[in-house]
């Protein structure tokens, strides 16, 4: 597994983490009721399930798994545009989440904006790789 | 495919199903509970369960000895995950807030689980 995949994936599990305790407090929440302001938290559960774990973790599981260009360091494409995504996906959820949760609408935008670049450069990354299997020339 | 995985897929199969009809019954105006449990049949029995059984499977192996981690925790996280699926579902339907503790209690300790066996086994090659 190539280390930008490490990253990927365990940064996928920490948002799986996260999101699992935040809906968990939200579902005892709603059973008992300990906290009336905690639905402000439901859509930051989301985001950090949806983006920060799903997505994630395919982004990591599918740089490493698709077909490769041969054996050397760049046989997966251009690894430096898979770090800059993994960097602007996580930096994206974190704004996102400051935004949902009401600091400024501005982070919630540019959040956004670093999910959608870090998408455009997996798909970049991901699209010349998806063909039939087995080590090609580039 | 280890048997746990096939267990994990088919359920997954059958969560796929049972939340695409329960967005039927929601569309035909089903009560208002079984909007998240549609949700939640749908993110977490069929999307959730599907990549835990998959990861099980071809994630890279903790070691020759014990290759997938713990087996005890992995079929705890099995067994945690889907139960507490259905307590929520239970749960929705009859407005129980004791029945949503307990799942709420229950799905957090199987993604716990899945972290914890999922995470050494993440590494570089």
């Amino acid at each position: 597994m190539p280390r930008v995949s490490v990253w990927l994936i365990r940064a996928a599990l920490l948002h799986l983490g996260a999101g699992f305790t935040l809906g968990a407090l939200l579902l005892v929440n709603k059973g008992v009721g300990f906290a009336p302001t905690m639905w402000h938290w439901l859509p930051v559960h989301f985001e950090l399930l949806l983006v920060g774990w799903f997505v994630q973790l395919v982004m990591g599981v599918a740089y490493w798994i698709f077909p490769r260009f041969g054996m050397t360091r760049a046989a997966r494409g251009r690894e430096g545009l898979a770090w800059t995504a993994f960097i602007l996906v996580n930096v994206g959820v974190g704004l996102v989440c400051l935004g949902l949760f009401g600091v400024g609408s501005g982070f919630a935008l540019l959040g956004r904006l670093c999910e959608t670049v870090a998408a455009g450069l997996m798909a970049a990354n991901i699209w010349a790789r998806t063909r039939a299997s087995g080590i090609a020339a580039m | 495919m280890p048997p746990l995985t096939r267990w994990y897929i088919k359920l997954a199969l059958a969560y796929f199903l049972a939340a695409l009809a329960a967005g039927v019954w929601q569309a035909a105006g089903g009560p208002l509970w079984l909007t998240p449990v549609y949700i939640h049949l749908f993110v977490v029995g069929w999307i959730t369960g599907m990549i835990f059984g998959v990861a099980y499977w071809m994630f890279p192996k903790y070691s020759k000895d014990s290759p997938r981690g713990s087996d005890w925790i992995a079929v705890a996280t099995f067994g945690l995950l889907h139960t507490g699926l259905w307590l929520r579902v239970v749960g929705e339907a009859r407005s129980s807030g004791e029945l949503l503790v307990v799942a709420a209690l229950f799905q957090w300790l199987a993604g716990t689980g899945f972290i914890v066996t999922t995470w050494p086994r993440v590494r570089e090659r």
